[in-house]
């Protein structure tokens, strides 16, 4: 695989925007749906360009969500786009019913997602949906690593037919992949080739889990795989099993709780099929605060330093020299990380 | 006691009041027979809009085709008070749309008639599933946004809630969007016979008054007895005249019902809102519907 370098920074929340005005020009069923948010998660890209297939529901997230499936119920290609905290939480028992119970073809955006919605502080920053969302039958969940990727992911969504989450975000964050960089839906890209340990990201994480493994070669002489696993659900498990066949240690990263999400997805996985240790780098079960988005990655632990620490004690206890705790020994106290190992 | 299921079917045209009596009986003797059959569900709601689903369907003022039951110019009907989808499907069966015998499994395991409907079984003339209140006029402003502004044609869309669902406050925003989107091609149907499961929803949560809010929601508000099929056919013929006429606003139909109607020992008590009949109470009804 290429190596990747940095072309700067960008929103993916622009990728979502871009893509949905070049779906709005090549298929006239695509509608969007909005909850006042417009302008920061950008539909309103869509809505100067297409007013009349624009529809503005208003602060009621719940109403615009089945709203778009009585749209998609009669052959129109809706998304609906707000906050994650609001498109995926505050509309749960409509995603479940109305939107996955009947199949239908609803695109779902999930914008200001994550630790780096930054300043609103707790309330806004969704670190839970995916959980949520993985557990709904016929849902499909993308969480793309940059703004390229996001356009990418949400052009692909609109061409299946059937439920789909797309996640972004506001923040600037590394744009690190091209128009070449392979994509698909349901399969998980092995972004750099490795031996020693498998670090399996998603989102923003991918970009920290591409440095992690470069300052593990550097540092340790570690080979480790990067692999960026946009896709929770359907999981794409061959890849994952490989690369604990491979590997016989695992980290995964994600902007979301420890718990149930991309994590989880992956000990789901290997615990069915190739039991190896993992380490788990993610919120650890608390709630967020306000902060500049660069300030928040470090102070909860975002960034390829806990990759790097992670990557080490997987290792570790895949060679069973040391059996250790989990890195947050009480979630409610988060236990800085010794970097006297670096 | 032996259930059987006669295979009538009944036209969908114009029909005077009168006739509209055996329907809804039959309608409402399928709906003791199959709740009987399934040994749970709801049995009050099913029973107090058997009056109300025939002459919608009956009367010829649901457009649809049971031999084609995608048609592309249908109107839809959605069943938001997804709890009483066995009056749903007695009448779908009535109309053609399955065979009447299927009526006999509800709520049994492999069955099309799931205890709530399920667009997933594939069941004719099943437009959305339902069960989670509130959620199916949402839909139904979709469907009608999709008719009135999008597909620009002359379908309409009913929808049909409790009373006691519109303590959901997503109802209310579904309220708001109809009203705002001057969705006249939308047709509301509350059924308010004041029953839910733990009591009388005004004492529950009292929604009234609700001509008012509705009005205050840009609705066309029409008040009337469920159970008078003339006023059941003015309400609907007065929809039908607001949507070819282009008022820009839904219609609310507030259908005045009696839970359990007409069973002597079912009327009017809201603890028959979720419990099937037995056996002696299932051959009293029958008798009572003869």
């Amino acid at each position: 695989m290429e190596q990747f370098k940095l072309f700067g920074k960008k929103a993916t929340r622009y990728g979502f925007a871009e893509a949905l005005v070049e779906l709005g020009e090549k298929n006239p069923n695509i509608v969007v749906l909005g909850a006042d948010v417009t302008s920061s998660v950008l539909t309103s890209f869509f809505k100067e360009k297409f007013p009349e297939r624009f529809f503005s529901i208003g602060i009621a997230e719940q109403n615009a969500t089945t709203i778009a499936v009585g749209l998609a119920l009669s052959g129109k290609i809706p998304f609906f786009a707000s906050y994650s905290v609001f498109s995926a939480f505050r509309n749960a028992d409509q995603l479940r019913i109305s939107v996955c119970y009947n199949n239908a073809n609803v695109k779902i955006g999930g914008g200001h997602s994550g630790i780096t919605v930054g300043p609103d502080g707790a309330t806004h920053q969704s670190l839970e949906e995916l959980s949520l969302l993985r557990t709904l039958p016929n849902m499909t969940l993308v969480v793309p690593c940059d703004y390229i990727e996001t356009k990418k992911a949400t052009l692909k969504v609109a061409e299946f037919f059937g439920p789909a989450f797309v996640r972004f975000g506001r923040a600037p964050v590394p744009w690190f992949t091209n128009e070449d960089t392979p994509f698909e839906i349901g399969r998980a890209e092995i972004f750099r080739e490795g031996k020693d340990v498998a670090l399996i990201a998603c989102g923003i994480m991918v970009w920290e889990a591409l440095i992690a493994a470069e300052e593990l070669w550097k540092r340790k002489g570690i080979s480790a795989m990067v692999i960026n696993n946009h896709t929770l659900k359907p999981i794409d498990v061959k890849t994952i099993v490989d690369a604990a066949k491979t590997c016989g240690a695992i980290v995964t990263a994600e902007e979301h709780q420890v718990h149930g999400g991309l994590g989880g997805a992956v000990a789901e996985v290997l615990a069915k099929n190739y039991p190896v240790p993992i380490e788990f780098v993610g919120m650890p079960d608390i709630f967020g605060v306000s902060g500049e988005p660069e300030e928040l990655l470090v102070k909860f632990g975002f960034t390829w330093k806990e990759i790097y620490s992670s990557a080490l004690k997987a290792i570790e206890r895949r060679d069973k020299k040391v059996i250790t705790n989990h890195i947050y020994r009480n979630v409610k106290e988060i236990v800085p990380i010794s970097f006297e190992i670096l | 006691m032996e259930i059987t299921f006669e295979e009538k079917i009944f036209e969908n045209r114009k029909r005077k009041p009168d006739e509209f009596s055996e329907i809804a009986r039959e309608l409402r003797r399928d709906v003791i027979k199959s709740l009987f059959l399934a040994q749970s569900g709801h049995s009050g709601g099913s029973l107090g809009t058997a009056d109300i689903f025939a002459v919608l369907f009956f009367g010829g003022y649901l457009r649809y085709d049971p031999k084609n039951p995608k048609w592309e110019e249908r109107d839809r009907f959605v069943l938001s008070a997804g709890h009483i989808c066995p009056i749903l499907y007695s009448t779908l069966a009535r109309a053609g749309f399955f065979p009447v015998s299927e009526l006999a499994t509800l709520r049994k395991l492999g069955s099309r008639l799931q205890g709530h409907p399920a667009l997933d079984t594939n069941l004719p003339g099943i437009e959305t599933s339902a069960g989670s209140l509130g959620q199916g006029v949402s839909i139904a402003v979709g469907m009608a946004l999709s008719d009135k502004y999008l597909d620009k044609n002359n379908r309409r869309v009913f929808v049909l809630t409790g009373d006691g669902e519109l303590q959901e406050g997503s109802t209310w925003e579904a309220a708001m969007s109809a009203g705002n989107f001057k969705l006249d091609n939308l047709c509301w149907i509350v059924d308010n016979n004041d029953c839910q499961i733990d009591g009388r929803v005004r004492d529950v949560m009292s929604i009234y008054p609700l001509d008012k809010k509705f009005e205050a929601f840009k609705f066309e508000v029409i008040t009337i007895d469920g159970h008078n099929y003339q006023e059941i056919m003015d309400a609907f013929d007065k929809f039908i005249e607001s949507h070819n006429k282009g008022i820009g606003k839904p219609t609310v139909i507030i259908a005045k019902t009696i839970m359990g109607y007409p069973i002597s020992f079912m009327k009017d008590n809201y603890e028959w809102h979720g419990i099937p009949p037995n056996e002696e109470q299932a051959i009293i009804s029958l008798r009572e519907l003869q």
